[in-house]
């Protein structure tokens, strides 16, 4: 039987050693931004050239960054949509990790964007056909749905808040009428999810004589969605273990387990349709060629699908923390991987004379974006009723 | 534990993949649908074995983006268009030192020389610049519709759309699009226009490059005429030309066609060996197999919706905790 625990603010002490070390490389971004909008411009700030108009800012900032946002909507579909109560302790951590990572993928996207001032003329200049739009207005639309679904966490904060009667009130209006309506926008994250996740992998479907056949198939979109859904636990387990690492409390065990018995069809299924992709287009034949692409498709099947796959066919691997954590970063860090070799490893442009290598300034604002998001998600947890524990709540009694 | 509950998350997984087949399968239906060339269609006939490589056509294309940009107020983009002396493009030291020769953000066309093995004192030259595909991809890539394709064939390019995001350049299958990386506020994707830009001087007579060239490499005229001229040619000469027109069926066809010498493959001559299909028939198939006019979208929500209602806490009486009522 498990028991409900209602979530809580965290209230530790806010400023650690690793705060500040995040507060600095967040320094370091904010620095970075100056110097690229206001002085140099795409061109002092990046590597970028003309025959590779994207970098890891839009492989690793917005590309990965959409894949490993999934923990929302895949926790969300399986809490609220499925109603396994058992694992609502998670959906709250999973929805703020989603809604941080796709707000930090606009900001990603704002460093890259030649004309970012125009960031949101998609939104009136409708272009159909475009695979882009397609992405672009999902993500918008489910950006907003992240927020809505975050509300009544801010409500519940605030509505007995006493410093505060005219917020409170409005919090203690808003409630009810949020918890009536949220299903509709539950079961809407879920499908803008579903749609943005596939369609962002159908964007290199378009350059067919650039993109290297081992990750050139019409199915790409396909396998984008399958390998969202996998990713999105394995996501969830290496964040709550590691916010359970940081505030010193135990790894919830009883929940994270049975997660990864999903996680382990998930990995198969996707692994599946990958191979039997390989073996109708008859890609495997590249495999063998030693080229840096062959490299970068054996390890990201290898070690970040396989591996992990048969580590959680053991349950007594899905059973212990520290191999469980190994198992789940694996998989989050394959699908960075693949993320990685769809949009830039794979990408070969054929008039390309020098490659490209990231400038300083693109990896530090990387870097720094990854470390504001885990800085607000630490502010937030901390002030806002997000994680809920046993441990946590013992400790206030 | 919940078996049919269970069963629930096979039937998500399932749906998931047969919406996606079903896309992907709608796609190789619709994909064999290629846009065809219209009659109205303008092209660019290059008879690649005539030019004797002066360069004069990259003077004249700078000096008509310059008047263009000029026309339009943007006078420091005129300032970085502006050519040098006609004189200093007879320079033919560029062929030597520049390897192949692509365009850049304000030098929309370049040649480059290839040694001629039969006749080492008379090399080819090959022009390269914007072909204006029939079905370009990078119109169809642009999530802001800031390309557009004339009736005439010219692919247009309105900056005051544009984003930036540069997948226009990601998407061209020529490498064509080039982006303005220096330009710290108004950076825009620069290429041929076929001088049909707002404010050129040539729009709607003949292109600048065209109109210069001294050894009348290029003819301007409609595509379909211009297929039928080159077809002749290969036929007439065919120990000039190799037996190919370049742009009649790459990527679902170009507006510029070249006819290429034999001595050399196409890729010899920096040219590149492409499918015939136009790229965007197969995601804009897939992109539209997905939404079907959103009736796939909706039954999904239809779907997940009716499941949140079944798997309901109460609902089923298996024994499960169901939580306090959560609604």
């Amino acid at each position: 039987m498990s028991e409900h625990v209602l979530p809580v603010p965290v209230n530790r002490k806010f400023f650690t050693r690793g705060v500040f070390l995040l507060i600095v490389l967040a320094a370091i971004m904010a620095c970075i931004a100056v110097y690229r909008f206001l002085f140099v411009g795409l061109a002092g700030a990046t590597n970028l050239n003309q025959e590779y108009p994207w970098g890891i800012w839009i492989s690793i900032d917005v590309a990965t960054g959409v894949a490993l946002a999934a923990g929302g909507f895949t926790t969300a579909t399986l809490a609220h949509i499925f109603h396994r109560e058992h694992y609502h302790a998670i959906a709250r951590p999973a929805l703020l990790t989603a809604m941080l990572g796709y707000t930090f993928v606009g900001i990603g996207l704002m460093f890259d964007l030649g004309r970012p001032y125009n960031i949101w003329h998609p939104i009136i200049l409708w272009h159909g056909n475009s695979v882009l739009f397609e992405v672009g207005l999902c993500v918008v639309c489910y950006l907003n749905v992240l927020y809505i679904e975050f509300l009544p966490i801010v409500c519940e904060r605030f509505q007995d808040d006493l410093r505060f009667p005219a917020i409170a009130r409005y919090c203690k209006w808003l409630l009810p009428i949020l918890g009536k309506v949220m299903f509709l926008f539950v079961i809407a994250g879920t499908v803008l999810s579903c749609l943005h996740q596939s369609s962002l992998g159908n964007l290199m479907v378009i350059a067919p004589s650039k993109f290297h056949d081992l990750w050139d198939t019409p199915i790409c979109s396909l396998l984008f969605l399958l390998s969202a859904f996998m990713v999105g636990f394995p996501m969830v387990i290496f964040e709550s273990m590691y916010t359970a690492w940081c505030f010193k409390i135990k790894p919830e065990m009883e929940i994270l387990s049975p997660l990864s018995k999903y996680t382990l069809f998930f990995t198969g299924l996707y692994l599946a349709v990958k191979v039997t992709d390989m073996l109708i287009r008859g890609s495997y034949v590249y495999l063998t060629e030693g080229s840096i692409q062959s490299y970068a498709f054996t390890v990201e099947m290898l070690f970040g699908v396989a591996v992990p796959f048969f580590m959680l066919l053991s349950p007594k691997i899905r059973n212990t923390p520290r191999l469980l954590f190994i198992a789940a970063l694996l998989i989050v860090l394959g699908v960075v991987m693949n993320r990685v070799n769809v949009f830039l490893i794979g990408y070969q442009p054929p008039y390309a004379t020098v490659s490209y290598i990231p400038s300083i300034f693109e990896v530090a604002v990387t870097i720094g974006l990854g470390a504001t998001l885990m800085l607000v998600y630490r502010a937030i947890v901390t002030f806002l009723p997000v994680i809920s524990h046993p441990d946590l709540v013992a400790r206030k009694a | 534990m919940g078996v049919s509950r269970r069963e629930f998350l096979r039937v998500v997984g399932a749906s998931g993949v047969a919406g996606s087949v079903v896309g992907v399968a709608t796609s190789s239906a619709e994909g064999s649908g290629a846009v065809v060339p219209s009659d109205d269609l303008m092209g660019v006939l290059v008879d690649v074995p005539k030019c004797i490589g002066c360069r004069r056509c990259e003077f004249a294309c700078k000096e008509a983006a310059m008047q263009a940009s000029a026309a339009r107020g943007e006078t420091k983009e005129a300032e970085r268009f502006k050519p040098d002396a006609i004189e200093a493009f007879e320079d033919k030291s560029v062929f030597d030192d520049e390897g192949l020769r692509r365009p850049e953000p304000h030098c929309y066309t370049k040649i480059n020389r290839f040694p001629n093995p039969e006749q080492p004192d008379k090399p080819f030259f090959t022009k390269v610049n914007c072909l204006h595909c029939v079905d370009p991809a990078c119109l169809s890539a642009c999530i802001v519709k800031a390309f557009r394709k004339l009736d005439d064939g010219p692919v247009i390019y309105d900056a005051w759309k544009c984003m930036g995001c540069r997948y226009c350049m990601v998407a061209c299958p020529f490498g064509i699009p080039q982006y303005e990386y220096d330009n710290l506020w108004t950076p825009q994707v620069r290429k041929c226009t076929l001088c049909a830009d707002e404010g050129n001087p040539n729009k709607g007579k003949v292109p600048a490059c065209i109109k210069i060239c001294p050894a009348e490499v290029m003819t301007y005229a409609k595509r379909s005429d211009l297929l039928a001229v080159a077809h002749e040619k290969i036929r007439n000469e065919p120990d000039v030309y190799q037996d190919h027109v370049y742009g009649e069926h790459e990527v679902g066809g170009t507006s510029w066609l070249y006819l290429l010498p034999h001595q050399y493959s196409i890729e010899e001559l920096g040219f590149l060996e492409l499918d015939s299909k136009a790229p965007p028939r197969l995601t804009e198939a897939i992109q539209h197999g997905v939404f079907m006019k959103f009736f796939p979208p909706a039954a999904w929500f239809a779907l997940l919706g009716s499941m949140m209602w079944v798997s309901r806490p109460g609902a089923d009486q298996d024994g499960e905790p169901t939580g306090e009522g959560h609604h």
